[in-house]
C-alpha cells in the first residue's frame, strides 16, 4: 500500500477545497505513498506566484455559517493548505504539475507560478505518471 | 512549527508537542521529526487531535515504525515510536 501513488486532480480554488485536498496529499506523504497532484482550472489559479497565501473563498455550499466556522478552525491553528503542501513536500514525495490547457486558458507562463508547482504537463503525462493509482477529483 | 525539545529525561525519547494541531499535522510534523533520528531512536509525541490514537495505528502499520506505548492522560495522547 505504501508504494501505491495517489493522484489527486484539483480544479476548484477555493480555500476549503484546497485544504481538503492538501490533507489527503500530506496525509498520503506521510504513509509513504508517491502524491502526484494536476492543477486545473480555477485550483491552478490558486497556484499563480504570490497568490497561494492569499485568501481564495469558500465554496458555494459553505454559505456564510460555513465560511464562519473555518475561520475558527484557522484561528485555532489549523494550517493553512499551503502549509500543509509544503510540509507534505519535505516529508515525501509530492510532485505538483500545472494542466497546460489550463495555463493557456490563465495566460501564464511557468516563472508565474508558485514554486509549491514543479511543472507543466499535459493530461497523457498525467494519466501516464498515475498508472493504474487512484485518482481524486476534487 | 512546535519546537523539538531534545531533553525528554524519562524516556531518552526526543520529544515532540504536537498539542493543539489538527489533522494531519501531528503525523505530518512526526514525519519530519523522524527525517532527522537514526533507526532504532526513539521518538515521543504529544497530540491533542481525537484522531491521533487511530492516525497513529495506521500510519505505524503502513510505515513499519513501532508504536512502543500509547497512553492518554487529561485529554492528551502520549505515544512512544520507534524508527525502523
Amino acid at each position: 500500500m505504501e508504494d501505491d501513488p495517489l493522484s489527486l486532480v484539483l480544479f476548484s480554488g477555493t480555500d476549503d477545497r484546497l485544504n481538503a485536498a492538501a490533507v489527503l496529499a500530506a496525509g498520503a506523504a506521510a504513509l509513504g505513498r508517491p502524491v502526484h497532484i494536476f492543477l486545473q482550472y480555477w485550483a491552478l489559479d490558486a497556484f499563480r506566484a504570490h497568490h497561494v497565501d492569499m485568501p481564495h473563498g469558500f465554496a458555494p455550499e459553505a454559505g456564510p455559517e460555513g465560511a464562519t466556522k473555518i475561520a475558527a478552525l484557522n484561528a485555532a491553528g489549523a494550517a493553512s493548505w499551503a502549509d500543509t503542501l509544503r510540509a507534505a513536500k519535505e516529508i515525501g514525495e509530492v510532485d505538483i504539475q500545472a494542466c497546460t490547457l489550463s495555463m493557456d486558458l490563465l495566460g501564464l507562463e511557468p516563472e508565474q507560478l508558485d514554486p509549491l508547482v514543479d511543472g507543466v504537463e499535459g493530461v497523457t503525462a498525467f494519466y501516464s505518471t498515475a498508472g493504474s493509482g487512484q485518482i481524486l477529483f476534487i | 512549527m512546535p519546537a523539538v525539545d531534545t531533553s525528554a529525561p524519562q524516556t531518552g525519547a526526543i520529544l515532540l508537542d504536537a498539542k493543539g494541531l489538527k489533522c494531519p499535522m501531528p503525523i505530518v510534523r512526526t514525519a519530519q521529526a523522524m527525517k532527522n533520528l537514526a533507526s532504532g531512536q526513539l521518538l515521543e509525541v504529544l497530540a491533542t487531535d481525537p484522531g491521533a490514537v487511530a492516525d497513529f495505528a495506521a500510519w505505524s502499520r503502513s510505515t513499519g515504525n513501532e508504536i512502543v506505548t500509547s497512553s492518554v492522560e487529561g485529554g492528551v495522547y502520549r505515544f512512544i515510536l520507534r524508527l525502523k
